[in-house]
């Protein structure tokens, strides 16, 4: 049944300061707000647990994207919108770029949050994956001050995560060290806009001595380097596929590796039958994900052919 | 900006809320109305405004009819709390026209068939509008990707997609 506006408490304090009181003062009671494309589905629904609610939306706190030389601070608050038009971020951290891009629609861009799309947990979420393979570090803070954690971490079960109830995440920081790598991204969804994903996938890879910089004919540099792979919509949670990565990491690119990896990848991950897709189908479109991605990493590797073919 | 926030203690000995002050400009007229701060903005426009032109589809940010612009940025109406339009700069369908004359995206809608049913026609008008707004000469692909939040279940969109490259042609003004 649709929810009553009556029944529930929003605010709206302005300064992150006063947020995070709030939090601390009456733990567990208020559920922060910001763009409100989960939150409001949940409320509309009438499925919203929580009766206070805190806006967060517009925080200056939670705002902008900050490109330091070897880090780019992005705010929690931070807009799908924000995310894809940002140039550092289009050029070097294309996986997230893509994704933000892939979420919603135009107007979901416009409020969607890459903070809120962390908390909502979903492991369908497009965004994640990304900032598994980037390895990004989480700043939350609360009235104790700040706490720096490594997203790998954070997701623990379905819905679950490395967040105190007085937390809020302020910045997701990521590395500017992956321009050398080959990124690739696939959203595996019924249509292209406004779909959640049946499979998703963010990978990042380098073969030793960079790409195609070897001389021809020269076999020294095609092993992999660096290798990082993760997988939504197959778990409960965003799933780096750590096992994939230490098959590959070191060895050459050929089918017999392909298929350990694929292997591996079908091994790894938990999905289940729902609404979107099958346990069976999911299976086997990530196996070939990671098969593509892999071609495409060794296809980066100096050519053996002919310079005169 | 710090929002029009209730005082706190505010729900009477029932655990009703009570409704709180907003303020905002709609179709360039300020309003002052007394509202309940989750209220919906889709329901504080169509129930409290009477700007009834602003259509519930989904009601989930699925389906796009209920697409407003709001201090220049296309959102789902049916998503935002009231408290969080305080203050805020909204556009709706009835903001596009003027007394007696069709926007020029209206007029492109018409003349192309980008209209059926109507339903999701004025989330699609400002979708559009924005679209124009951010790139005003768009290739398909961009008409395609700037519509792609709104769904049409009539049209088959071809002459949706039509509509918004005629006004860009005639250099849409919304």
């Amino acid at each position: 049944m649709r929810s009553n506006p009556a029944d529930y408490e929003l605010i709206a304090p302005g300064k992150l300061q006063a947020v995070i009181q709030l939090l601390t003062n009456e733990p567990g009671q208020w559920l922060p707000i910001a763009g409100g494309t989960d939150v409001m589905v949940q409320y509309v629904a009438g499925k919203l647990a929580a009766r206070k609610l805190v806006s967060i939306w517009n925080l200056p706190e939670l705002r902008g994207i900050e490109t330091l030389p070897d880090v780019i601070r992005i705010g929690a608050a931070s807009t799908y919108t924000e995310l894809r038009e940002h140039a550092v971020i289009t050029r070097e951290f294309p996986l997230l770029a893509s994704a933000a891009r892939w979420t919603g629609g135009i107007a979901n861009q416009n409020r969607g949050t890459i903070g809120g799309n962390i908390v909502n947990a979903s492991p369908a979420a497009d965004s994640l994956p990304a900032l598994l393979a980037y390895e990004a570090e989480l700043i939350l803070v609360s009235v104790r001050g700040e706490r720096r954690v490594s997203y790998l971490d954070f997701h623990t079960a379905y819905k679950k995560m490395n967040l105190a109830p007085d937390e809020l995440i302020q910045t997701i920081c990521l590395e500017r060290r992956f321009s050398g790598y080959l990124q690739y991204s696939r959203k595996v969804g019924a249509r292209n806009a406004q779909a959640i994903s049946k499979i998703c996938i963010a990978a990042l890879g380098r073969l030793r001595g960079g790409m195609a910089h070897g001389e021809l004919g020269d076999a020294i540099g095609s092993e992999v380097d660096d290798v990082r792979i993760a997988v939504g919509s197959v778990a409960p949670v965003p799933l780096r596929l750590q096992q994939v990565e230490r098959i590959v990491k070191g060895k050459s690119v050929g089918s017999e590796l392909i298929h350990l990896a694929r292997k591996a990848a079908a091994a790894a991950i938990r999905p289940i039958d729902d609404i979107r897709s099958t346990a069976r189908y999911r299976s086997a479109v990530t196996a070939n994900l990671v098969a593509e991605f892999l071609q495409q990493l060794g296809a980066t590797a100096p050519r053996r052919e002919s310079p005169y073919e | 900006m710090p929002l029009t926030a209730p005082s706190k203690g505010m729900a009477d000995s029932s655990g009703k809320r009570k409704p709180c002050e907003l303020s905002l400009t709609v179709n360039g007229r300020q309003k002052t109305l007394r509202v309940f701060p989750m209220e919906r903005l889709l329901d504080v426009l169509r129930h409290e405004l009477g700007l009834t032109g602003t259509k519930e589809g989904c009601g989930e940010g699925e389906c796009g009819s209920c697409s407003v612009i709001m201090n220049g940025v296309l959102v789902n109406s049916c998503l935002i709390p009231a408290l969080q339009a305080a203050g805020a700069d909204i556009t709706t369908i009835e903001g596009i026209a003027s007394e007696s004359q069709l926007g020029t995206m209206q007029a492109a809608f018409l003349e192309c068939g980008g209209a059926q049913c109507g339903i999701c026609t004025p989330g699609m008008i400002l979708s559009a509008c924005h679209l124009l707004n951010k790139k005003p000469q768009p290739t398909l692909d961009e008409i395609r990707e700037g519509l792609s939040g709104n769904l049409c279940r009539c049209t088959g969109y071809m002459q949706i997609f039509d509509a918004v490259a005629e006004a860009a042609r005639r250099g849409n003004r919304s």
